[in-house]
């Protein structure tokens, strides 16, 4: 079926032993990046897709439940976002170049940006947590017993413009919102907090000198991850914050 | 049929140097990226799940063995079908080819050094270890009685059982099989030797690939799913639990997302075995080298589009289950190209009998018996009648084990050449994968019957008239078990005493063949250059083609 030849290919020391050229090395840790995407796709697309059916079974309590987190913060946070995905996309040009105080700059700066967002989203979970919308047992969106703040079932009433009762059914459906919040948001989360251990990798590295014009990849996927990260949250804004708001 | 045979050389002696004594101790195994050395650990860490299921498997049968139940309460039976079938699925079936001969035969037969990303292989084994050690732990707790399922508001909100524990245990396995997936999509694009075409690739790495992209976007929704099912389960919010507001409904939906295109998982790399031995044994190219190679993606894609039929008395739309049951019933073409290419490679081929073949033949049979009876269940009014019986345990059976461990056993014996260096004894063999055969049937044939008769799956016990099947099933099952017990004695006493096998004792094609048994660490002495069609048999000698020497 075939016959053999000899391959010669001088020797790059980043190059890994089953790599024929560095060219073909970064095709593959690209490629596999890009296929690490999408499963990360098919997982968030499970939950969002849970998420909007629950979204149209429990209108009025979704619609509620967005009232009551901060648009502000959120959108703070998109702008916070956005900003490090430039960071990220400097830090891969600058590997690009082989401009190490370039890279070690733009990668923390990006790192930088990320935990600014982790804060803020620690803070939104903080003011959750004081309005007692964590759902389970101690979930309270009716008022009383130290949770005023978070009287869902008022806000509605008086927004609305219907009796007390109904809206306190409707703060009440609100905790499945309020799941779906802690889980969407939580996983993002969690991935953002992974992404700050990869940006740490990639510090080091960028410290040691390892990136070059011959030899960026690591710095590519990372920043695939982190723009893949933040594409995230841009469908989670509109979702969470923002859509129904004001009808 | 012909009778020359190719003549061997007399002395085969073993490589000096080899991927099995390249180093030695313990730290050269756990740290190895070699992608034969993983390959090799995934064997024993499966073959270890397939006792602790067979184990579950033989109590369920003897428990059968009379109407009352001979052996156990209900509620521990329960736990019994539940551990059998989560152990086997998750922790057997889904890795068994893919990450055994599939970790091994996947860059030698695209003619590469390694899988394009050796670390994340090792990571896989670690962290299928970890999902591993979450079932061990479940076992050793006080198992599950969810059914492997996992159906909601049961799961969710009534059973006392370690539900999360085994749910936790499923989504790290997971990853594990969306890195191994990952590793094979990558490594078939970017790694295949010059002038390895995607036109001559093995079909082996053809259905390996339509199994990885199922593996890569299938999975993560069963991980997505089973989280927010340990969420509810923890915190009492309502996500599938109508109690709470949420839908049961919406969980199969989840579930069955992944777990129908997981049931392609486990069915096509067996195929691709299949293809492999059944050109092999006949001498023949295969038939419709390209019908076969893109009915495997045809599976994967229709795959994803069929999962509703496992919900038809689930109270779904009518019209919904109608284009489920004609989608599903679209699934049975590409299965039935694979079927029809075999038998017409074997047609007028130099068809010799070794093990790898018997198994290959008894797969194409029960593979065929357990799709056409699938095809009973897509049909939206018989299964209104079959759904939940014995009828349904029967139909799978007869494809994850008739037909995929079959195929696991046949391409392990195919390939124990290429791992060990060594031969199996044919002989054994051969009665070996003729007790699996009839024990197999045995077991498994009755409970068609039973089934259409209305005996319900998952239950202790049973009414008296059924007796009869059951005890023909419970004698079946303690065959099989003879059958399954066999290779792994003559297996691991051939990798000492076995002949030495040569590098190609199948005077087989493909790149896997051209390279010493066992293999060296990098596999090739020289990257290979492909200049010729795959399955490149039929060379006639002295106008006869010579069969398997």
């Amino acid at each position: 079926m075939s016959h053999s030849q000899t391959t010669t290919t001088e020797h790059h020391p980043a190059l890994a032993h089953q790599f024929d050229s560095m060219e073909q090395q970064r095709e593959a840790s690209n490629f596999g990046m890009w296929c690490f995407l999408l499963t990360e796709i098919m997982m968030f697309g499970g939950l969002f897709t849970a998420y909007l059916i629950y979204r149209l079974k429990y209108y009025e309590a979704f619609v509620a439940g967005s009232w009551s987190i901060q648009v502000s913060w959120g959108f703070a946070n998109t702008l916070v976002l956005i900003a490090s995905s430039l960071t990220m996309a400097m830090a891969v040009w600058s590997a690009q170049r082989g401009i190490r105080r370039f890279q070690i700059l733009f990668i923390a700066l990006t790192m930088l940006l990320g935990s600014a967002f982790l804060g803020v989203k620690a803070k939104e979970y903080y003011d959750k947590y004081e309005e007692c919308h964590i759902p389970g047992a101690s979930f309270n969106a009716e008022g009383g017993l130290g949770c005023e703040t978070g009287n869902i079932a008022q806000e509605v009433a008086n927004r609305e413009k219907i009796p007390l009762e109904a809206a306190r059914q409707i703060a009440r459906q609100t905790q499945i919102f309020f799941s779906f919040y802690f889980a969407m948001t939580g996983l993002h989360a969690l991935h953002m907090i992974l992404g700050m251990g990869l940006m740490t990798w990639l510090l080091l590295k960028a410290n040691r000198g390892d990136f070059s014009p011959e030899y960026y990849s690591p710095v590519e996927y990372g920043g695939l991850y982190w723009h893949f990260v933040d594409i995230v949250w841009i469908y989670l804004f509109p979702l969470l914050y923002l859509i129904s708001r004001h009808r | 049929m012909s009778t020359v045979t190719i003549p061997t050389q007399p002395q085969l002696e073993m490589p000096k140097k080899h991927y099995l004594n390249d180093n030695y101790g313990i730290r050269s195994w756990l740290l190895t990226k070699d992608h034969k050395r993983i390959a090799v650990l995934y064997l024993i860490t499966i073959t270890f799940f397939f006792l602790i299921g067979g184990v579950f498997a033989a109590l369920i049968r003897l428990h059968l063995l009379v109407p009352e139940g001979a052996l156990f309460q209900a509620d521990v039976y329960n736990k019994l079908f539940s551990l059998h079938g989560v152990n086997m699925v998750f922790f057997f079936l889904v890795p068994s080819i893919p990450a055994t001969l599939g970790n091994f035969l996947v860059p030698l037969m695209v003619g590469a050094k390694d899988l394009a990303l050796p670390k994340i292989n090792l990571a896989s084994w670690y962290i299928f270890i970890i999902g591993a050690c979450f079932s061990v732990a479940t076992m050793v707790l006080g198992g599950v009685d969810t059914g492997w399922t996992f159906y909601t508001p049961l799961s969710s909100g009534y059973l006392k059982t370690h539900v999360v524990t085994m749910a936790v245990g499923i989504i790290i396995a997971g990853f594990a099989s969306i890195f191994t997936g990952l590793n094979f999509i990558v490594t078939v694009h970017r790694m295949r030797a010059p002038g390895l075409t995607w036109g001559r690739l093995p079909l082996f790495i053809w259905s390996n690939y339509a199994t990885s992209l199922i593996m890569v976007l299938a999975t993560p929704v069963l991980a997505i799913t089973l989280i927010l099912l340990a969420v509810e389960r923890g915190f009492h919010i309502g996500i599938f639990d109508p109690k709470l507001g949420g839908d049961p409904v919406l969980f199969q939906h989840m579930f069955w997302f992944y777990s129908h295109p997981a049931v392609y998982i486990m069915i096509l790399p067996g195929m691709g075995v299949i293809s492999e031995i059944v050109t092999c044994f006949s001498r023949k190219r295969v038939f419709g080298y390209s019908f076969v190679a893109f009915s495997s993606i045809a599976i994967a894609v229709f795959g994803f589009l069929v999962w509703a039929h496992h919900m038809f008395v689930a109270g779904i739309s009518t019209y919904s289950a109608l284009v489920f049951s004609l989608m599903s019933f679209a699934v049975a073409i590409p299965s039935a190209v694979k079927v029809f290419n075999w038998t017409a490679t074997m047609y007028k081929g130099s068809v010799s009998f070794h093990t790898p073949m018997l198994y290959a033949i008894g797969f194409i049979g029960l593979f065929t018996i357990g799709g056409l009876t699938g095809l009973f269940l897509a049909a939206l009014g018989l299964d209104i009648h079959v759904h939940d019986t014995y009828f349904v345990i029967a139909h799978f059976h007869y494809v994850m084990v008739g037909g995929m461990v079959m195929a696991y056993l046949g391409g392990l014996h195919f390939w124990w050449p290429k791992l060990t260096g060594r031969m199996y004894p044919e002989g054994w063999a051969k009665l070996a994968a003729l007790i699996t055969f009839i024990g197999f049937n045995l077991t498994f044939f009755p409970q068609f019957i039973l089934g259409y008769l209305g005996m319900p799956r998952r239950y202790a016990a049973y009414p008296p008239e059924f007796q009869v099947l059951n005890v023909l099933s419970t004698a079946g099952a303690s065959i099989l078990a003879v059958g399954f017990i066999l290779p792994l004695i003559y297996l691991l006493w051939s990798m000492r005493y076995g002949e030495v096998a040569g590098p190609n004792p199948w005077q087989a094609k493909g790149l896997e063949w051209e390279t010493s048994s066992p293999p060296p660490t990098h596999n090739f002495e020289h990257t290979p250059v492909v200049t010729e069609d795959p399955y490149h048999y039929g060379e006639e000698q002295d106008g006869e083609v010579p069969v398997v020497p």
